[in-house]
C-alpha cells in the first residue's frame, strides 16, 4: 500500500496533521511577534518599567482632544473617502461591468485589462502624474480632501473588479436580464430589482475590500499633501508614538473584521455550489 | 463599437448602450490614462516645456543606477524569501478544509497584512526590533546579544527586509493558494496506482504543475516590493536609497541632482521595469491556467 493512498482525509497529497500544525505554528508565531510587540509597546508604563493599561484608558477617557483631534479629523476624512470611493465603484464601475457583460461581451477582455492595469502602475508613479491633474481638479472643485476619492477609485479598481466579476460569472446575468426585459421591466428595474439583489455578495465584497484599501492608503495622500488616517498616524507618531500604535492596532482589527466578513460571504457562496454538484452526481 | 449580441442589435439601442460606457471610459481616461502618460512624459520635458533627453539620461547617473540596484536587490530578496515561506504555508494549509474557519481566518489576516500594512508595519517593527523594541531588549537582556553593535540599521535599507517579508508572505498565500488548491487528488492516486512514491509525485507531477504559478507569484511579489512606498517612507523620513523614496525626494525638492523633472524619469524607469515584470507574469499565468480548470 502506498503512503499516498493510505492517508486519510480529503486531499491525498496534503501533509499530515502534525507537519501542517508545525509549519503553521512556526509561521504564525513569527508573524504574531510584531503584533505582540505593538501591544507590549502600548502597555509600557513609563521609564521605570512594568506594564499597565494607563495609555489605553487615558486615550479613551480623555477622548480625542488636543493632538489626537487631528487623528479624529483624519479618520473622518478617510471614512468620507471610503464612501466616495465605494460610490465610484457602485455607480460607475458596476453598471459598466453589467452593460459590458450583457451587451458587449467582446469588450470584456479590454475591460479586464483596464481594471487590472493599476496593479502594474505603482501608486508612487501615479502620483507623479496625478499632481498636475490635481492642480486642475483643485481649480474646478476646490482642494477638498474628498477629491482624492477620484484617485482612490483607480487604486481599488483591480480589487473591486475581481470581487464583483467573480460574482457576475457565477450568476447568469444575461438570462436574468432577458427574462426581466421580456416580462416588461425597464433597464432601471432590471438593474435595481433583479441584478443588484442577485449580485449583493460580490457588491458587498467589492465594497469591503475598497474600504480596507482606502483606509490603508498612504502614498497618494502623503505626496499630494492631503490628510488621511495613515498620514495623520505618521504625524502623531512623531509626537506620541504610543497613541499612534494604539490607533494602528485598532485600525488593523477593523480591517481584519472587514476582510473576515468578505471571507464569510465567500464561504456562504461556496457551500450551496458543492451541495448542488453532489445532488447532480447522484441523479 | 460593435454590438456583440444578435438578439438586441437594433441600432439606436446599441448606440445608447455604447453611450452608457462613456462615463466610466472618461473617468479611467482622466484618472488613470492621463496621469500615467503625464508621469512618463514629464521625464522628456524640461521646465520650459521643450523636449529634452537630458532628464532621461539622468537614469544613467551612478546615484540613480545604485538606487535601482538597491530596489532590485531588496525586491528580489524579499520576493524569494516571501515566496518560499508563503508556499510552505500554502502546503500546510492543504490539510485544512477550504471553507473551514481556519482558512477564512488565514485569508483575512493575509489580506490585512498584504494590503493594509504600510505605515503600521513601520510602527510594528520599531516596536519589535527598534532600539527599545521588544525583541531587541529581550535579546540584549537574556543573551547579551546586541543586534545594533554595528549601528542602527532599522531605518536604512537592511531594515526594510523584515517588514517587506512581513507583507510578502501573506501576498504569496493569497496568490499561490488557488494553484495549490487546484492540485487534483486523482493525480496523487494515479501516481500511487502506477507505483510512484511520494517523492516521485512531488518532483514529477506537483512541482512541474505548480512551477508556472509559483514563478508567476514570485514576479508579483517582486513587483509588489518594487512599487511599495509607505513602509519605507515611514521608516526612513530622509533617505532615498530605493527608487520610490528617490521619487519622493525628487517631488519634494526640485533640484535633486541638478536636474528638473527627475521624478518623471524615475517614474519612467519604474514603469519600464513593471511592464517587463507584469508581461512575464501574465505569460506565466496563462500557462498556469491550464491546470486550474
Amino acid at each position: 500500500m502506498s503512503p499516498v493512498l493510505s492517508r486519510r482525509g480529503d486531499v491525498a497529497h496534503a501533509p499530515s496533521r502534525a507537519v501542517s500544525i508545525i509549519i503553521l505554528a512556526v509561521i504564525g508565531v513569527l508573524f504574531a511577534i510584531p503584533i505582540l510587540a505593538m501591544v507590549e509597546f502600548t502597555l509600557r508604563a513609563g521609564l521605570s518599567g512594568g506594564h499597565d493599561f494607563s495609555r489605553w484608558i487615558a486615550l479613551f477617557q480623555g477622548g480625542f482632544t488636543g493632538t489626537y483631534r487631528t487623528v479624529l479629523v483624519a479618520l473622518g476624512n478617510s471614512l468620507g473617502l471610503a464612501m466616495g470611493t465605494v460610490a465610484i465603484v457602485l455607480i460607475l464601475l458596476v453598471p459598466t461591468m453589467l452593460l459590458l457583460h450583457i451587451r458587449f461581451p467582446r469588450l470584456r477582455r479590454v475591460m479586464e485589462f483596464i481594471c487590472i492595469l493599476p496593479i502594474s502602475i505603482p501608486a508612487i508613479v501615479l502620483v507623479v502624474g496625478l499632481a498636475p491633474v490635481y492642480s486642475v481638479v483643485a481649480r474646478l472643485f476646490g482642494s477638498g480632501v474628498w477629491t482624492l476619492a477620484f484617485a482612490y477609485g483607480i487604486t481599488v479598481l483591480p480589487f473591486a473588479y475581481r470581487a464583483i466579476q467573480s460574482n457576475i460569472d457565477g450568476v447568469d446575468v444575461r438570462t436574468l436580464s432577458e427574462a426581466a426585459r421580456s416580462l416588461g421591466a425597464g433597464w432601471w428595474s432590471v438593474l435595481l430589482l433583479v441584478l443588484v439583489p442577485n449580485l449583493r455578495r460580490g457588491l458587498l465584497a467589492g465594497t469591503f475590500i475598497s474600504v480596507a484599501v482606502v483606509l490603508g492608503e498612504f502614498t497618494i495622500a502623503s505626496l499630494l499633501n492631503r490628510i488621511n488616517l495613515q498620514t495623520a498616524l505618521l504625524v502623531v507618531s512623531k509626537a506620541d508614538p504610543y497613541v499612534a500604535v494604539i490607533l494602528s492596532l485598532l485600525a488593523l482589527i477593523f480591517a481584519f473584521l472587514l476582510l473576515l466578513a468578505i471571507g464569510r460571504l465567500g464561504a456562504e457562496r461556496r457551500v450551496p455550489v458543492r451541495e448542488r454538484s453532489r445532488v447532480k452526481g447522484k441523479s | 463599437m460593435r454590438n456583440g449580441q444578435p438578439l438586441s442589435s437594433r441600432n439606436p439601442r446599441g448606440t445608447a448602450a455604447a453611450l452608457g460606457l462613456l462615463p466610466f471610459a472618461i473617468y479611467v481616461l482622466l484618472f488613470l490614462a492621463v496621469p500615467t502618460l503625464i508621469a512618463i512624459a514629464t521625464g522628456f520635458f524640461d521646465k520650459a516645456g521643450s523636449f529634452t533627453l537630458d532628464t532621461v539620461a539622468a537614469l544613467g547617473s551612478p546615484v540613480v543606477i545604485s538606487t535601482f540596484f538597491n530596489s532590485f536587490w531588496l525586491s528580489s530578496l524579499t520576493a524569494v524569501l516571501g515566496a518560499v515561506l508563503g508556499a510552505l504555508a500554502c502546503y500546510a494549509l492543504l490539510s485544512a478544509r477550504p471553507d473551514g474557519s481556519l482558512r477564512i481566518a488565514v485569508d483575512s489576516v493575509s489580506g490585512v497584512l498584504a494590503q493594509f500594512g504600510g505605515v503600521m508595519l513601520a510602527f510594528a517593527f520599531i516596536a519589535t526590533i527598534g532600539i527599545q523594541g521588544m525583541v531587541t531588549v529581550w535579546l540584549r537582556d537574556t543573551f547579551g546579544v546586541d543586534i545594533y553593535t554595528n549601528g542602527v540599521w532599522l531605518y536604512e535599507m537592511p531594515g526594510l527586509v523584515l517588514p517587506y517579508i512581513y507583507f510578502q508572505v501573506p501576498l504569496m498565500i493569497i496568490t499561490f493558494m488557488p494553484a495549490v488548491q487546484a492540485l487534483k487528488p486523482q493525480w496523487a492516486e494515479a501516481n500511487a496506482t502506477l507505483g510512484g512514491t511520494r517523492a516521485s509525485y512531488w518532483f514529477r507531477i506537483a512541482f512541474p504543475v505548480l512551477a508556472p504559478s509559483f514563478f508567476g507569484s514570485l514576479l508579483l511579489l517582486f513587483a509588489n516590493a518594487f512599487s511599495s512606498y509607505a513602509t519605507a517612507a515611514a521608516l526612513s523620513s530622509q533617505g532615498s536609497e530605493i527608487v520610490p523614496l528617490q521619487i519622493r525626494a525628487a517631488l519634494t525638492s526640485e533640484t535633486l541632482l541638478g536636474r528638473e523633472n527627475l521624478a518623471g524619469a524615475l517614474a519612467l524607469g519604474m514603469i519600464a521595469v513593471m511592464v517587463v515584470v507584469m508581461l512575464s507574469y501574465s505569460a506565466l499565468q496563462s500557462r498556469a491556467a491550464r491546470w486550474q480548470q
